[in-house]
């Protein structure tokens, strides 16, 4: 591959918990007409964009086909659109090979989900079981991740202490990021109390339910110029499918997300991740991900992430500066959010949050129970 | 800069389809989907450890699972592999088509498995679609799939009779492809001389829209594998090249405003622009077969203009004089098309297996007689999309 990716320019609109006031249409259009405003992009068939990619749920959306309901307001009209139905950063990775593969000079990648729509996001969640085995017993994303919580703290010593103090810091660090989910301080001794809602997962420890869009423009290395004096390459992609049945996984494992961050490193030729990155943006719908996570992306030695959050890790290393997706993304956007804070730092447009001279960064997301499938992404100033 | 030389060619090294029915009570999803996996790696003669990546695609509402790839792990062989999930209704096929092309045009991965599949059986298909609607403004007037507004143009234009006999005449030219090919779903072994009988006594869904003019509901998978120039010449001796695609949506507010066509369909826009940019002045000369995706036979009448840029009654023509059919001047369908089988999210990727397969000349009962050099697929969704797909048995344009 010779030919370098770039991303020319981010939108969003703020995490709300529930955007009653705007369809999903909408809250599209807006995250567009910034990307237009900001790059002077066309949908010219010669040289402007000629493929949009999108990320949404037909689920979440209670919608057969939801990308229907959006291709006007992503300019798709009589140009091509493709639906990733996974987390949006995925969508980053089939943006770069259909730019890298020549079918395309620039994409614009644009998602939503509205998590406030459904009466409970664990009623959508369990539809992705099968319906012979695991739906009827109740499975969703939220009680997978419980099972996996408990193996996990079980074999890393994380406590509930460390998660507490994850979830603590989340909070200050969203203070700091206009876009994040306006929440409540709260207290280590706070979160420690919080309900139990899926044992070992306190309230405090779940991502509150959020509806949120975004999009990115993606283009080849030759008309970057075009639309910005300030490119953050994408250097590296990689994914992994873990098993389905949680009883065929070992859930402290980490497969997926091993092979799918050695497959990034590999290919933006990264040999030791320790100390590799300025900002890590993991995704981390759940306390406990967070260091499970940094684990698995080689960040921290296996078991050795409760120590490294005591000493200060997650600041030394600028993890997650956003927030996280714990502060609030919905669900099929927690990677693309984790893109986006991971190119406003490497542009330097990240405020009170910025991370001085940041050069390359990592944003990884999940989707699926239990992290059955991650992706990681590589980005370069 | 206009539109770019590939970064490397890509080529089909093996397909799989499993055979199409209303009801596959033996097996499950995954289990269906493995039927097809199995079926393309034996056809490529490779085993998962080959392949990079996978590429999944269907409707999650059609059977009420959310991101069904997850479960899927368990037939498509993506565990320990990269894997992507893209879905645009009909279209998903020609869209897992153009990732297949994409991804392995990328340099980022050699070997691309594509997977589509729908069990309609275990869904509510016509409720599923008409679900696709905007629920505030369009909900209420979809009717799922089913229109007759292609019927009331064509009977505008060319009169009742004409129109009628030709979309029969269509209908049963399908009929007798999909009765040559073992995968059919729906093979009825309908006589010409049943024409008139049909037109009459066929029960009408909406308007001049019947029963015997519109696709089934499947069940069914199909999978295809692509690969770089290099690994496919490596795979396979009979690699078949996919030349280019196109992808074209159109919005559906239009649609509601107006209820003929503004402008040009997103058919005859694709097909302009994908001619223009491969420098195909006379596309019903230069293709060999077309595989379209017909939801209908009023559909299938009244594209065929659409997709070879055709005027007048040129397209009734063709369909009159027979000359789409298998040993025609320009074959359509052999394998019976959309109107034979229709499992949604595997529909349009049947299209570029049965393209590809009559290129390499190996087809079965339905391989056209005549050499078979360029090829070209279709796929249909949404709000009046369209995917197009070009394929070519020899690497030198």
């Amino acid at each position: 591959m010779s030919r370098r990716v770039a991303i020319c320019a981010t939108a969003q609109i703020k995490n709300e918990p529930d955007i009653w006031y705007q369809r999903f249409q909408g809250m599209l259009f807006d995250c567009f007409e910034s990307i237009v405003s900001q790059t002077g992009v066309t949908f010219d068939m010669e040289t402007g964009i000629r493929n949009v990619v999108t990320c949404s749920d037909d689920v979440f959306d209670a919608r057969t086909i939801s990308d229907n309901g959006m291709t006007d307001v992503v300019g798709a009209h009589f140009r091509g659109e493709e639906k990733t139905a996974q987390d949006g950063i995925n969508g980053i990775g089939y943006a770069m090979a259909s730019i890298l593969s020549g079918h395309d000079d620039i994409i614009l990648l644009i998602g939503h989900c509205k998590e406030s729509q459904p009466e409970s996001r664990h009623m959508c969640t369990n539809l992705a079981f099968d319906p012979f085995y695991c739906r009827p017993l109740g499975l969703d994303f939220l009680n997978a991740s419980a099972f996996q919580a408990r193996a996990y703290m079980e074999a890393s010593g994380i406590t509930d202490e460390h998660l507490a103090r994850v979830v603590v810091r989340s909070r200050q660090m969203a203070a700091k990021n206009p876009f994040a989910r306006k929440n409540e301080m709260v207290t280590e001794e706070a979160v420690m109390k919080s309900p139990m809602i899926s044992d070992p997962i306190r309230e405090l420890h779940a991502y509150p339910v959020t509806d949120w869009a975004a999009g990115l423009l993606l283009c080849c290395e030759e008309r970057v110029h075009e639309f910005t004096d300030n490119p953050v390459w994408v250097t590296g992609f990689g994914s992994c499918m873990d098993s389905y049945f949680l009883g065929d996984r070992d859930l402290t494992d980490n497969f997926a997300l091993e092979k799918a961050a050695a497959r990034a490193y590999r290919m933006a030729g990264i040999t030791e991740p320790k100390n590799a990155f300025d900002v890590v943006e993991l995704n981390d719908p759940y306390a406990y991900q967070l260091p499970m996570w940094a684990e698995g992306a080689g960040l921290v030695e296996r078991g050795e992430a409760g120590r490294w959050i005591e000493k200060g890790g997650l600041e030394a290393n600028h993890v997650n500066t956003s927030g996280g997706m714990l502060n609030g993304n919905p669900v099929m956007l927690g990677g693309l959010a984790r893109a986006l804070e991971a190119v406003h730092q490497l542009r330097g447009e990240a405020g009170d949050r910025q991370v001085e001279g940041a050069k390359r960064a990592l944003a990884h997301g999940t989707t699926g129970a239990a992290g059955q499938h991650h992706a990681a992404l590589i980005l370069e100033k | 800069m206009g539109y770019r030389k590939k970064n490397r060619h890509v080529g089909i090294v093996g397909v799989g389809e499993t055979k199409f029915s209303s009801h596959r009570e033996d097996v499950n999803q995954a289990e269906m989907i493995h039927e097809a996996v199995r079926q393309a790696l034996d056809d490529a003669n490779l085993t998962m450890d080959a392949v990079d990546c996978v590429v999944h695609g269907n409707m999650e509402l059609f059977e009420m699972i959310h991101q069904p790839d997850l479960w899927h792990t368990l037939g498509s062989g993506s565990y320990g592999k990269e894997a992507f999930r893209l879905t645009t209704g009909g279209t998903t096929g020609g869209t897992l088509a153009c990732s297949g092309d994409n991804l392995a045009a990328s340099g980022m991965y050699d070997v691309v498995m594509a997977i589509g599949f729908e069990k309609l059986q275990e869904g509510h298909t016509t409720g599923g679609i008409t679900n696709m609607a905007d629920p505030l403004w369009a909900r209420k007037l979809q009717s799922g799939a089913l229109t007759d507004s292609t019927a009331v143009k064509l009977i505008e234009e060319f009169g009742a009779d004409r129109a009628r006999r030709a979309a029969m005449t269509y209908r049963i030219i399908m009929d007798k492809h999909a009765c040559l090919n073992p995968n059919s779903h729906r093979a009825f072994g309908l006589e010409w001389d049943q024409m008139d009988e049909l037109m009459e006594t066929s029960p009408p869904l909406i308007g001049d829209l019947r029963l015997i003019h519109m696709c089934s509901q499947s069940d069914g998978a199909c999978v295809v594998i692509f690969a770089s120039e290099e690994k496919a010449r490596e795979i396979t001796d009979t690699p078949v090249w996919v030349r280019d695609h196109i992808t074209v949506h159109r919005e559906e507010t239009l649609n509601l405003c107006n209820n003929y066509y503004p402008t040009d369909t997103t058919h005859r826009f694709a097909a302009e622009k994908l001619y223009e940019r491969n420098g195909i002045t006379d596309p019903l000369e230069y293709f060999d077969v077309f595989e379209m995706y017909d939801p209908s036979a009023w559909w299938g009448t009244d594209w065929l203009k659409e997709f070879f840029l055709l005027a007048g009654d040129a397209h009734l023509k063709l369909v009159e004089d027979k000359e789409i059919m298998i040993d025609g001047k320009m074959p359509i369908n052999p394998s019976g098309g959309v109107i034979a089988a229709n499992p949604i999210g595997a529909t349009a990727l049947v299209r570029v297996a049965e393209a590809a397969k009559q290129i390499r000349g190996d087809a079965g009962p339905h391989q056209i007689q005549k050499p078979v050099n360029h090829a070209l697929a279709s796929a249909f969704g949404g709000t009046m999309w369209t995917v197009l797909t070009m394929l070519e048995k020899e690497l030198n344009w």
